[in-house]
């Protein structure tokens, strides 16, 4: 470099100083986010991490009974174990007693195989009768279980500290005793109903949302501001309506006694006496979501709507094309950035929706998130409902990032 | 959309069908809000219409189930409102402040990996709330936050934020950096820069971010399931339950309420709205 450099006023280079200024801009915009992205970080992404973790965390058998796995580590898990095992279980079990936490491992070893939970409740409820040594024995005299390899081998298999069997149950699948994946007991079998129904009826909502919405919100950005703007309060207004309210109009519109039963009896459609159950089943819960979800299909469709000038129509008019063929050639491809905005924010909203379908759809309209939420709430099958959360987690991430790509995350429009 | 006189027959039924189908939609969406108004004011203590009601005599209307919403014995009402107030003004302080403060540096042309941090920070808002909800419950009960006011604030906090980033952010994509480096270079320090040029300019997406935030928390349900104990009801949690159980007309009139509630802030909103993209010289 031949040239001078060029100096700022202070006498440093100027490209120093520029780099300098820019560097400190950095720093000033990171520090402005600095403070949600921390807080998001904190309360928001870790324990989602922390689901993650619990959904595959596998050591509470291994936390509560130390000494009888140490012990198994030297039993090939073929035939009976040897005394060692029985002795470690002694002292564990006896402990498990002493401070009144066994209920938990009960239920767990009994979901592993069945027949332990009656074995673990009367070894504890003798074991204070046990002499020293021979256990082995004495063990196999309480519950002749204890002389069966096959409960023990059951135990050893829940030694791993990392267990994936929550997931195989989230689909139907389970562990038979030698470590083998298969399908789960025939009347057990609820998940892949229950995700089938799940993705059915997002899939159906989102083209049900379409066909009605795509008419409207072409109407809402042709018709003049004056009374589009009025139209726009029936879009609006739900939309800022609280869910609760909306589904609790839906919950009057269908029951038994109410007016669209009236409607159908009126009609002559159905007898007074027999009137069609709308609520409590899929039906309920696929009504009420499409109306509800539905100006999340009509607003970005709006707005992409609203930016094509009207005069390319009338072009494609005066070119001799009929409207039907106007519209498909041109028309309909100017639109498609808004129907894939407004398909995915529909798609994802009704695959994770809760309150709807728990309070129309009864038990066969019932979707993925209730079943989370019975197993948070009833069942206290933390571990298992977090892997529920993981897999539907997965799934609408992959959605986000399709959106992503297609839309642009910060293309997003409200209201 | 009257049409010219030469318009062939068969445009014309397509036309009306067309207008039909979009009534019969608008229908569809408005309705069900407007079956709930009459049954509040149910004189008798059911859900439907009654033949009274149907005949407009006004002895098939009252306000008691009004007066049951407000004066009733042991009614749930008062502390839930109350609850649900404290709880939305301060999530929507909270998450105003936070979505406002990191949309500023999310809009600077000098923030690096502007993409990714947009998604995270949205993140609340896409992923499905009972995953949040289980994911925030995990964590407050092991802070020792379950059932307290301040958990449930924290985790609306988290869910109104991506709201207020993108009203925001949308503001200050037509904002005149040139006014804040006049300002800095007629000697204002940021801060000051900040209070009197950049924020009064920006308020309009503020505050309808806000409003997104404060309906966001006043209508939460999912979260406030998993998080609250008896002392923490909120209007959502007491619908739910009244829901669960039957429908009461008392439910019905509070849904009024409620939608009273919303019709005001969607008037504001859309004010709001209009007024932002005057000054943005979107609306010719």
């Amino acid at each position: 470099m031949s040239q001078e450099q060029i100096l700022s006023s202070d006498g440093i280079p100027l490209e120093e100083s520029l780099k300098k200024a820019e560097r400190k801009n950095k720093l000033k915009a990171v520090l402005l986010v600095a403070p949600l992205f921390l807080f998001i970080l904190i309360i928001y992404i870790f324990p989602i991490g922390d689901m993650l973790f619990r959904s595959v965390d596998d050591r509470m058998i291994t936390k509560m009974l130390p000494k009888t796995f140490v012990a198994m580590e030297k039993w090939d898990g073929k035939d009976l174990p040897d005394e060692p095992v029985y002795e470690g279980l002694y002292e564990d079990l006896s402990l498990l007693k002493k401070n009144k936490t066994f209920g938990k491992i009960i239920a767990r070893l009994n979901y592993e195989k069945s027949g332990f939970s009656s074995l673990i409740k009367k070894t504890i409820r003798k074991i204070d009768k046990l002499e020293e040594g021979n256990y082995k024995e004495q063990f196999i005299k309480i519950h002749k279980r204890w002389g069966q390899a096959e409960y023990l081998v059951a135990l050893k298999n829940t030694a791993p500290n990392w267990s994936y069997a929550k997931y195989l149950k989230g689909v139907d699948l389970k562990y038979d005793e030698n470590r083998n994946i298969i399908q789960q007991d025939e009347d057990r079998r609820i998940y892949k109903t229950l995700w089938l129904r799940t993705i059915n009826v997002a899939f159906w909502v989102t083209i049900f949302c379409f066909i009605l919405a795509y008419p409207i919100a072409h109407l809402l950005a042709t018709l003049p501001m004056k009374y589009s703007n009025l139209l726009m309060i029936c879009v609006l207004l739900p939309f800022w309506t609280s869910l609760l309210v909306r589904t609790s109009s839906w919950m009057v519109l269908l029951q038994q006694q109410g007016p669209i039963n009236d409607l159908i009896v009126w009609l002559g459609w159905a007898a007074d006496d027999n009137r069609p159950e709308l609520m409590y089943n899929v039906i309920g819960t696929f009504v009420a979501m499409t109306q509800i979800l539905l100006p999340f299909m009509i607003l970005p469709l709006y707005s992409v709507m609203k930016t094509i000038s009207p005069s390319l129509m009338r072009a494609g008019k005066s070119l001799g094309g009929t409207p039907l063929v106007s519209f498909v050639k041109i028309y309909f491809p100017l639109t498609i950035p808004g129907i894939g905005a407004g398909s995915l924010l529909v798609f994802i909203l009704a695959i994770g929706y809760y309150i709807t379908p728990a309070l129309v759809g009864g038990a066969s309209g019932s979707l993925i998130s209730n079943n989370i939420a019975y197993h948070m709430k009833s069942s206290l099958d933390w571990a298992f409902a977090s892997a529920l959360g993981t897999m539907l987690l997965v799934g609408v991430l992959a959605i986000y990032w399709v959106y992503n790509k297609l839309v642009g995350i910060d293309n997003i429009k409200l209201g | 959309m009257a049409l010219p006189n030469h318009t062939p027959l068969n445009y014309r039924i397509w036309h009306y069908t067309y207008l039909t189908f979009c009534s019969l939609v608008f229908f569809f969406l408005i309705a069900p809000l407007f079956v709930i108004l009459p049954l509040s004011f149910n004189a008798e203590q059911y859900i439907h219409f009654s033949s009274k009601m149907l005949a407009l005599d006004p002895e098939g209307f009252s306000l008691r189930w009004y007066e049951d919403m407000i004066y009733g014995t042991k009614n749930p009402w008062g502390l839930a409102t109350k609850n649900s107030l404290i709880i939305a003004f301060f999530a929507t302080i909270g998450s105003t402040i936070l979505g406002t403060v990191a949309a500023l540096g999310l809009s600077s042309r000098h923030m690096p990996y502007k993409a990714a941090f947009m998604a995270l920070l949205i993140s609340p808002m896409i992923v499905p709330l009972i995953i949040s909800g289980t994911a925030i419950f995990f964590f407050m009960a092991k802070v020792g936050l379950a059932a307290t006011h301040t958990g449930i604030v924290l985790s609306h906090i988290i869910l109104g934020t991506p709201f207020v980033v993108i009203t925001v952010t949308a503001t200050l994509s037509g904002f005149d950096h040139s006014v804040t480096r006049a300002a800095a270079s007629l000697g204002s320090n940021p801060v000051n820069t900040f209070m009197k040029i950049t924020l009064p300019l920006i308020m309009p997406g503020v505050i309808s971010g806000a409003l997104f935030a404060f309906v966001t928390s006043f209508d939460e349900v999912v979260v406030v399931l998993f998080l609250a104990g008896l002392e923490n009801t909120t209007i959502p949690i007491q619908m739910w339950v009244g829901l669960r159980e039957q429908l009461s007309p008392t439910i019905m009139a509070v849904a009024t309420c409620l939608i009273v509630m919303s019709t005001l802030i969607l008037v504001t909103a859309e004010l709001l709205r209009r007024r932002s993209e005057r000054l943005r010289g979107i609306n010719r």
